[in-house]
């Protein structure tokens, strides 16, 4: 088959705000895809709406408006409740953000990592799923003994690599990681990075990975999105994006990459003006007009669309007019 | 590890046991060190090395399958261990506060988070209803979150993984404790948010000399804001340093191990070798030093028990018969 593995085109997701008739826009007309195989990175500062888009992809939320193609086979329309238990549950798994509170408080390790094996992989053979889940508790580095255990008798990290495995035990088509390591200290960080390289090269497997930890991101990413309040402001190749960035914000962002001197202070910037609320926002204004050094006039007026800067690099910013600097 | 007169907190060989269904889990031994008034000390260490339960049992709110089976935590000379529950509670809050790990399911669910501040503000300060409320917005837009009246009144579930950490600080430094505990505050924060909530933190440590606890995977966080830093693995107390000689100089081997380990901007993925071997099983008899197999250092001596703590340099302590 031809194509990306995954489309995401116009995305939308709106939360009502409690008390009032006023909206979240927390998913704002999101396009992009992945090829199968790849390693697609997801950036942005906290709340800008990363957990809402990839849950939409997962399929664990009901998108409002847009579309979300699988393998060119639209699953947006599909209701969450029956792709929960459709043929191709199997092939989109998810780690979560918040590992204590996506784990079942009443399965111990092995029933958490068993349940998808036998519920989506046909695996009810209880030898074959013991063998299944200790081959995979073995490869996030979850020693054995634990696996008897419940969430509240392990550690923030171990329950981590629980939900690790629970996502990778049946191997994915697309594997969407969310904030995957930021519980896991940088020994298991590195065992992590190994293993999603490994199965990405012995199996295939595709990756949607978001994450604070930029050096994560550029280690393990072909390409990166950056999301500002619930829009894609730029995107392009990794190693592009990240030595030659272009939007005032990616700039921003990656100005602040801590430098290799744990020792010392990190530089510090600080973007001017107040974070913007993503509840009703003009839809002729910027997202990032409130806090940009390089505004204009004309960013008050319209809303910058992507557009492309090369080959593959596409940026949103009236700056870059006509694809140059 | 010190003995430090004055400190604000000492905990003193605490050791901590689990029951399970397959064993007593021996998850922290012996671990000994102490937090002055407003100083800020660094807790790291690999997953599962012990720094939550021992944030825990310092706070009073370890599980109940949990039991401390030895040791002392002192504040301000009280030692906490031998106060009923009720005594107990009157430290929490106002003299020690804690933000947890896992801040979303930490906080209470079917009550929105502006409330939730202001029962503590309520509890902790002698600010009023309207005050409290006023002071609850302001905290939030300290931590940076955008449009604190819509937070006020939102649920837990309806907030991003990060606006629920940044809740959980808020939450813990309402009441200006005297020693706050923040376990790992800021990981899953991008580096601006991040930055701007321990810069409030660290306004507060100033305003009100105010001592922190820092657990965090983030070594180079912790050696930015840190005084000092405790290193733990598989329940034991390894070294315990000023930051800058920690970084510069570590004596105990997992500490360089750790070190090494962390990426830098320029690092690539061969660069980032897992400490070799595996935490050891904390049900089963174990080598007085507990690193021992995962150690390249390790020699016939390191049987010899018990643990050692040296003092190598005036207020650097080393639990290691071979240090670097
Ligand atoms: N169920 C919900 N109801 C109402 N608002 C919601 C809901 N879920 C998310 N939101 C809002 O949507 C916005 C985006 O949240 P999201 O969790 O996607 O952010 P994020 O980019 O993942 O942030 P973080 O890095 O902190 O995890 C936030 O303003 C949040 O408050
Ligand atoms: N209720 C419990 N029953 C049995 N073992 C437990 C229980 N709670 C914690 N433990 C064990 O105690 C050890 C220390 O756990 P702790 O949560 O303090 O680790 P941590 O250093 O905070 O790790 P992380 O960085 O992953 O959060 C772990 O091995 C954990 O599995
Ligand atoms: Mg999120
Ligand atoms: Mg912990």
């Amino acid at each position: 088959m031809s194509g990306p593995l995954l489309a995401v085109r116009e995305a939308r997701k709106r939360f009502p705000v409690r008390g009032t008739r006023r909206w979240v826009h927390a998913v704002d007309g999101v396009n992009f895809t992945i090829e199968a195989g790849e390693c697609l990175g997801l950036v942005g500062e906290s709340g800008c709406g990363k957990s809402t888009l990839v849950r939409l992809v997962a399929r664990l939320l009901e998108p409002t408006a847009g579309q979300i193609l699988l393998d060119g086979q639209e699953i947006g329309s599909v209701p969450v409740t029956e792709f929960a238990r459709g043929p191709l549950r199997a092939a989109i798994q998810m780690v979560f953000q918040d590992p204590a509170d996506s784990l079942n408080p009443r399965f111990t390790a092995f029933d958490t990592i068993a349940d998808p094996l036998a519920r989506l992989g046909g695996v009810k053979d209880r030898r074959t799923q013991a063998e299944r889940v200790a081959a995979v508790a073995d490869l996030v580095r979850l020693p054995d003994e634990l696996l008897g255990r419940l969430p509240h008798q392990l550690s923030g990290g171990q329950q981590q690599r629980v939900g690790i495995a629970r996502a990778i035990a049946l191997s994915p088509k697309l594997l969407i990681l969310d904030e995957p390591t930021s519980a896991l200290d940088v020994s298991v960080q590195a065992v992590i990075l190994h293993l999603l390289v490994e199965l990405r090269e012995r199996l295939g497997m595709t990756y949607l990975f978001v994450s604070h930890d930029l050096n994560l991101v550029r280690l393990i990413s072909d390409r990166v999105l950056v999301m500002y309040s619930g829009v894609i402001v730029e995107s392009g190749p990794a190693g592009e994006v990240f030595t030659h960035p272009y939007h005032p914000y990616t700039r921003a962002l990656i100005s602040a990459i801590p430098v290799a001197d744990p020792g010392g202070r990190r530089e510090r910037i600080r973007l001017i003006g107040e974070p913007q609320s993503p509840v009703d926002p003009r839809p002729t204004v910027c997202r990032f007009y409130g806090r940009c050094p390089e505004r204009f006039d004309r960013c008050l007026r319209e809303m910058p669309a992507l557009r492309a800067m090369g080959t593959s690099h596409e940026v949103a910013c009236h700056r870059y007019e006509g694809g140059s600097r | 590890m010190t003995g430090e007169a004055g400190a604000l907190l000492v905990v003193e060989d605490l050791s901590i046991e689990f029951r399970t269904r397959e064993g007593i889990v021996r998850a922290l031994e012996r671990a000994s060190f102490t937090v002055g008034q407003a100083e800020t000390v660094g807790v790291v260490g690999e997953s599962g090395s012990g720094k939550t339960i021992t944030a825990h049992a310092v706070m009073g709110v370890l599980h109940p399958a949990g039991r401390v089976t030895g040791g002392s935590v002192r504040f301000r000379g009280a030692d906490l261990l031998a106060l009923g529950e009720e005594e107990r509670r009157g430290y929490c809050g106002r003299e020690m506060a804690i933000a947890f790990q896992n801040a979303r399911a930490a906080l209470n669910p079917i009550r929105p988070v502006g409330r939730q501040i202001e029962d503590v503000l309520l509890r902790h300060t002698d600010l009023g209803r309207s005050a409290a409320r006023d002071r609850a917005l302001e905290l939030f837009a300290r931590v940076q979150i955008p449009d604190p009246p819509r937070l006020h009144g939102a649920y837990p579930f309806e907030l991003s993984g990060g606006m629920c950490q940044r809740v959980m600080i808020a939450l813990a430094v309402a009441g200006s404790p005297a020693l706050l505990i923040a376990d790992e505050p800021a990981t899953g924060l991008d580096v601006a948010t991040q930055c701007a909530v321990l810069e409030l933190i660290e306004e507060l440590a100033h305003e009100n000399r105010m001592a922190m606890l820092l657990i965090s995977h983030d070594l180079g966080l912790v050696g930015e804001r840190a005084d000092r830093v405790v290193v733990m693995h598989a329940g034991h107390v390894v070294e315990i340093a000023p930051s800058a000689e920690l970084f510069a100089a570590p004596r105990h081997p997992y500490t360089a191990r750790l070190l090494a380990t962390t990426p830098h901007p320029d690092s690539r993925l061969a660069d980032l070798r897992p400490i070799p071997g595996s935490v050891p099983d904390l049900r089963e008899a174990l080598p007085p030093c507990r690193y021992r197999y995962r150690c390249e250092r390790a020699a016939p001596e390191c049987d010899e028990p018990p643990l050692p703590r040296v003092e190598i340099t005036p207020g650097h302590f080393v639990a290691c018969r071979r240090p670097l």
